[in-house]
């Protein structure tokens, strides 16, 4: 059996969407059974996904914006078509989270993301399944934000404590706010 | 607490001395700092503080096209910085859904491997120093310079070397190659001979690396290890053997298992791997003297490059372990989102409950024999 039918299968109708890209699996999941998609997969017999590879966050701005553009270069009949259908549905979650997940047994890789709206920044912790998030989810709070349910230390890790903002969302400009670390000793 | 005007130290409650390491320090390699509490001599909580070296470079990436974004990666290791160029360049190959030339990939095998010798020559010389073993690291040192040379006669550059393009390499290897390397081969199977005469059996040496910080299996993947780190802990894992890319699935090599994981597995496995790497440029050189003069040395890759629309995650085995790229394009000549997994960032993430329990003189071990990187760890 091929790996999609056998996610598809351990899974059922928790995947949302697949995509297949130069050999490259990745499934979309709902936000809030992350944890328990996540365990499945690592302890089904098929699967094995035991170990996790890395886990980080991706903003869409820029990307949606980019889409919608397109239609506007097509002739101008078409044009007013598109646009209407493109309106009726509610815009897509801003974020995005990727959970990179390795089978050690069988040498196979999965993508799994959950996507993430501007308005409900929290996502389950997956410290409780593996360690190896520890630090990744702490750089995800720091570059984008996500707060992440039940994280022991959820504080900062490339940027200093005080910092307000966070550099990997697509507004935020890339020579910065002129932010200054004033260092203060107690 | 209480002050102690004898010593002039905050005492806490549990009559814990709380040290702070680095972020500069000459034992630290990098800017690495660890704030740890000690009792004693014997640490009982240590928590690594990065970020000091934070660049942005996934953010630069975002701004930047495919073939900008190459240097960058240099800046990274910078002890195997050709690791890292390929690392990604292989990459956007397989977003783009690139083949490379077999004689650009023999090159780049030749190349990555040199600089897996010369990033463990580093290590194992530089544990040496930590440790009160200076000897080593000039014999080991000597022929890394040697290895550097044919960097520099490849593209002018030592330590960032920037080497290769999307779609290939930029040049053949250079002619002074063919008649170093026979000579070098011998000279560092020499040198690592000596380390090897000094060290390994050295009851000084022994003391100080045999059981210092063992790790399990179970721990080090639960925690995200790979590469020596991770063999030393008794995991046959190399991403050379296990999703092999380039001619590797064709070379024989051994790869070296430990079973403590404590630092001295951690410093035999590179011993080992050195000797493997040799044996894997003999085999790619074999190769290569039997290709065609004038066979490619570049795929036919657009001048500007524009991958399509998707996103893919592609990792290979540098000295430090797994080193993967995950790419989105929107299509467009820079890259959506690039984002780096280094292999020292899961290694480094555990520092804490590896140095727990041991001496303070055994941290800067530990450190030095899990390779941590500054450059690459805070990106």
């Amino acid at each position: 059996m091929s790996l999609k039918e056998r996610v598809q299968r351990c899974l059922g109708d928790d995947v949302i969407a697949i995509t297949e890209y130069r050999g490259d699996l990745g499934i979309e999941v709902p936000k809030g059974n992350i944890v328990s998609v996540l365990t499945r997969l690592k302890e089904d017999e098929t699967l094995g996904f035991d170990f996790l590879t890395d886990l980080f966050g991706v903003d869409n701005l820029d990307y949606y914006a980019k889409k919608k553009k397109k239609p506007k270069k097509k002739a101008a009949g078409e044009e007013e078509l598109v646009e209407e259908e493109e309106d009726k549905g509610p815009p897509p979650p801003r974020f995005e989270v990727v959970y990179l997940l390795q089978a050690l047994k069988t040498n196979e890789r999965l993508q799994v993301k959950i996507r993430v709206p501007e308005d409900d920044m929290e996502v389950d912790t997956i410290t409780t399944i593996w360690k190896a998030a520890d630090w990744p989810e702490r750089e995800a709070f720091d570059m984008f934000g996500f707060k992440f349910r039940g994280h022991h230390n959820l504080r900062r890790l490339l940027m200093w404590d005080e910092f307000e903002d966070h550099p990997l969302r697509k507004d935020y400009p890339l020579e910065g706010k002129g932010e200054e670390r004033h260092l203060s000793y107690d | 607490m209480d002050y102690d005007p004898v010593c002039q130290i905050d005492r806490d409650p549990d009559d814990l001395v709380t040290i702070n390491i680095g972020p500069t320090h000459p034992a630290m390699h990098g800017t690495l700092r660890v704030i740890a509490k000690t009792d004693g001599e014997t640490i009982v909580s240590a928590e690594p503080e990065i970020g000091y070296l934070h660049r942005g470079v996934e953010k630069l990436g975002e701004n930047f096209t495919y073939h900008q974004f190459i240097p960058l990666t240099d800046r990274m290791n910078y002890c195997s910085a050709i690791a890292s160029n390929v690392a990604y360049e292989m990459a956007v190959e397989k977003l783009m859904g690139i083949k490379v030339p077999p004689k650009a990939q023999l090159v780049r095998t030749i190349m990555m491997e040199l600089a897996r010798i010369a990033d463990h020559q580093v290590l194992v010389g530089i544990l040496g120093v930590d440790l009160g073993a200076l000897t080593p690291f000039f014999y080991l040192i000597i022929q890394r310079e040697e290895i550097y040379d044919i960097f520099e006669w490849y593209n002018g550059a030592r330590l960032t070397n920037t080497f290769g393009r999307i779609g290939g390499v930029n040049a053949d290897l250079p002619d002074k190659f063919h008649e170093k390397w026979p000579t070098l081969r011998d000279t560092i199977r020499k040198a690592n001979e000596e380390t090897d005469a000094l060290l390994t059996k050295n009851r000084i040496w022994l003391d100080r690396s045999v059981g210092v910080n063992a790790f399990s299996a179970e721990d080090a993947l639960n925690w995200g290890f790979t590469g020596p780190c991770l063999r030393a802990c008794g995991v046959k894992r190399d991403l050379r053997r296990d999703e092999p890319y380039m001619f590797y699935d064709q070379f024989d090599f051994k790869i070296p298992v430990g079973k403590h994981g404590d630092v001295f597995d951690r410093y035999m496995i590179r011993m080992e791997e050195m000797e493997e790497s040799v044996k894997i440029i003999d085999q790619a050189y074999a190769m290569y003297q039997e290709m065609p003069e004038d066979a490619p040395l570049m795929a036919k890759v657009p001048k500007i490059i524009k991958p399509p629309e998707g996103e893919c995650y592609h990792a290979i085995e540098t000295p430090n372990g797994e080193l993967g790229f995950w790419i989105r394009s929107d299509g467009s000549d820079k890259p959506y989102r690039i984002k780096i997994r280094p292999p020292c960032y899961m290694v480094y993430q555990a520092f804490g409950e590896l140095v727990k329990g041991d001496m303070i003189s055994d941290t800067i071990a530990c450190l030095s024999s899990l390779n941590i990187i500054a450059g690459e760890l805070d990106r």
